[in-house]
């Protein structure tokens, strides 16, 4: 094993967040090393197709796969070094990253840390959610955009948030059928996020497209509805949807349920930031529901609570992409303040263009996070025998009776039910499972977040310990008698 | 290969916008299932039909892919003498992926 190999900023993430920050630290002079679990830059929203894909001549390619493509090759002409396929597996209090690839396990020590781990999705359980065939919201956007595969033949599109559109959009595109979609936010909802549209005619254009698609294609676009369950029916599945009231909470009248055929479920009620790190540096956080829940404390430049620790982007608060790119600049220019390499004079004139381009962005991104945010009638919704904690199979009925019986907070919970602590290590239900407790022992604050673990992904011992010979294993001298 | 939807496998990949990778055979439980280069294992099982990767530790549930962003852990397969999760895995010819059941029960 060698030693951490020191520099300037390790960044976390290749999203625009993390893409934008590594660059502009570079253009400062800061060395940088740019570590993602995927193959390449672009993060979930600007994902690119796979290697070995090549796009159609004829096909014109989307506007977020011309600003991906401009990102990687932005940044394969800069001095960022980057490792795509590498995990980020554990981070010691004094930033030592350990990172986990094909070859094992190496570390680096930087000396200031941004974190651009962009988010993850939530989804409200509802019986039938773990079927095989249901999938995340996000998840199909995966499938259509970069796999260019469809989720199943004919597929019921729910939840919230903009993903409902672009997911339904891009299955008839790919010459899929949608059995319908189903939105928890009403019509009225959407109409209220129009002002923050202002001065965007491409995203106007773009949902004018979307909605003039689905209604040619005789979509039925249910608002107001939601999922009850999934439950195998012959070849697929039978969808039970029914209305909700606008808090998410099923409403409950004789013949309004009605179940649809499908074969997929694709599914998500809006996006979780992403807080293993900071979580596990143990950063002050704070519940900001508008944002997408749980958020590491920190200034509008990304400082944190932890010195030398940093974060941009939808990790630091819903804001969506456009922002994120700009936030991960103002973040790398405060790395590069507080390293010494930026005279304040200098910062502050590179600063304030990226200010006001994170304002004006920002505005539409806020407007879609909070169509996501976390509803308190759905979580009240959930059905006893609904399992919560996918990795565990625990239920909402076993995570009701442990805060009964004495769990005051989420990590309580833990210790009592397993919930939180499977492989996923709580990304998947840590959202859900925290407002369940928070019903009962007064807030989100009160209920707390899951404490941060390392290893921050599965890792076997093997990796991690790498090529080894006694000889390297220290052993401390016993105590004299 | 057994297929847990009868009605598939059906035409799951779209080529209006891309031209795919070569074709390619990789196995998984040691029947041969096509695919193309560039795909994940996770998608190209989705797309042979072969939904039902894993069951749950104490429910016993059959479950599947569900993030495709190697988050949620559920689409784990034993690839070599590593569980990693196969969306994050590209297909490769003569790749050999094992289920968890499937190597359970040869254990």
């Amino acid at each position: 094993m060698s030693a951490p190999v020191p520099l300037d900023l390790l960044v976390i993430g290749a999203g625009p967040a993390g893409a934008r920050a590594a660059l502009r630290a570079r253009s400062c002079g800061l060395s940088v090393l740019l570590v993602d679990e995927n193959p390449g830059a672009g993060g979930q929203v600007w994902r690119p197709l796979p290697a070995a894909f090549e796009r159609r001549g004829d096909a014109p390619p989307s506007p977020e796969a011309r600003d991906g493509d401009a990102l990687r090759h932005e940044l394969r002409r800069s001095g960022v070094k980057s490792l795509f396929g590498h995990k980020v597996w554990n981070i010691g209090s004094d930033l030592r990253t350990d990172v986990i690839g094909p070859d094992g396990s190496r570390s680096w020590h930087p000396r200031a840390l941004l974190v651009a781990t962009g988010t993850t999705e939530r989804v409200v359980p509802f019986p039938g959610w773990t079927l095989p065939g249901v999938i995340g919201l996000a998840a199909a956007t995966i499938l259509l955009k970069s796999q260019n595969m469809l989720p199943g033949r004919r597929t019921v599109v729910a939840g919230s948030g903009p993903l409902l559109l672009a997911v339904a959009n891009g299955i008839l595109k790919a010459g899929g059928e949608v059995a319908a979609v189903v939105d928890i936010a009403s019509r009225g909802e959407w109409l209220r996020t129009l002002p923050s549209l202002t001065g965007r005619p491409d995203l106007v254009w773009q949902g004018m497209q979307w909605q003039w698609r689905l209604r040619a294609a005789g979509v039925p676009v249910l608002y107001r509805h939601a999922v009850r369950a999934v439950e195998s029916a012959g070849n697929g599945f039978g969808v039970r949807i029914g209305p909700v009231d606008a808090s998410g909470r099923p409403l409950e009248r004789a013949g309004v349920e009605r179940v649809w055929q499908a074969d997929a479920v694709a599914v998500g009620h809006g996006l979780v930031p992403g807080t293993d790190v900071t979580r596990l540096l143990r950063a002050r956080h704070r519940f900001v529901r508008e944002r997408g829940g749980w958020i590491a404390q920190a200034d509008a430049d990304g400082r944190t609570s932890v010195p030398g620790l940093y974060i941009a982007g939808d990790g630091a608060g819903i804001a969506g992409a456009a922002a994120a790119g700009a936030h991960g600049e103002i973040a790398a220019l405060a790395c590069a303040l507080d390293l010494g390499v930026l005279d304040a004079g200098t910062h502050a004139r590179l600063r304030a263009p990226l200010a006001s381009q994170w304002a004006r962005s920002a505005r539409f991104g806020h407007a879609m996070a909070g169509l996501m945010a976390l509803r308190a009638g759905a979580v009240a919704g959930i059905a006893a025998d609904t399992v919560v904690c996918r990795c565990e199979d625990v239920t909402r009925a076993q995570i009701d009776a442990a805060v009964r019986e004495g769990a005051r907070d989420v990590n309580q919970l833990k210790a009592w039910t397993r919930c939180g602590m499977g492989p996923c290590q709580g990304r998947t239900c840590g959202d859900v499972a925290g407002a369940l407790v928070a019903a009962q022992v007064g807030g989100r604050e009160a209920a707390g977040f899951f404490t941060g673990r390392a290893p921050l992904r599965p890792v076997s011992l093997a990796e991690v310990a790498g090529e080894y010979t006694y000889a390297d294993i220290p052993i401390p001298k016993a105590a004299p008698l | 290969m057994t297929t847990d939807h009868p009605s598939f496998p059906i035409p799951l990949r779209s080529d209006a916008a891309v031209q795919r990778g070569a074709a390619l055979r990789f196995f998984m439980d040691g029947e041969p299932v096509e695919a193309f280069a560039g795909e994940s294992v996770a998608a190209a099982l989705m797309a042979a039909g072969r939904r039902t990767l894993r069951h749950s530790p104490r429910d016993g549930a059959p479950r599947g892919a569900f993030c495709l962003m190697g988050s949620c852990q559920e689409c784990l397969v034993w690839i070599g003498t590593r569980k990693q999760p196969s969306c994050q895995v590209a297909v490769a010819a003569g790749l050999e992926v094992e289920s968890l059941p499937w190597r359970e029960a040869r254990a």
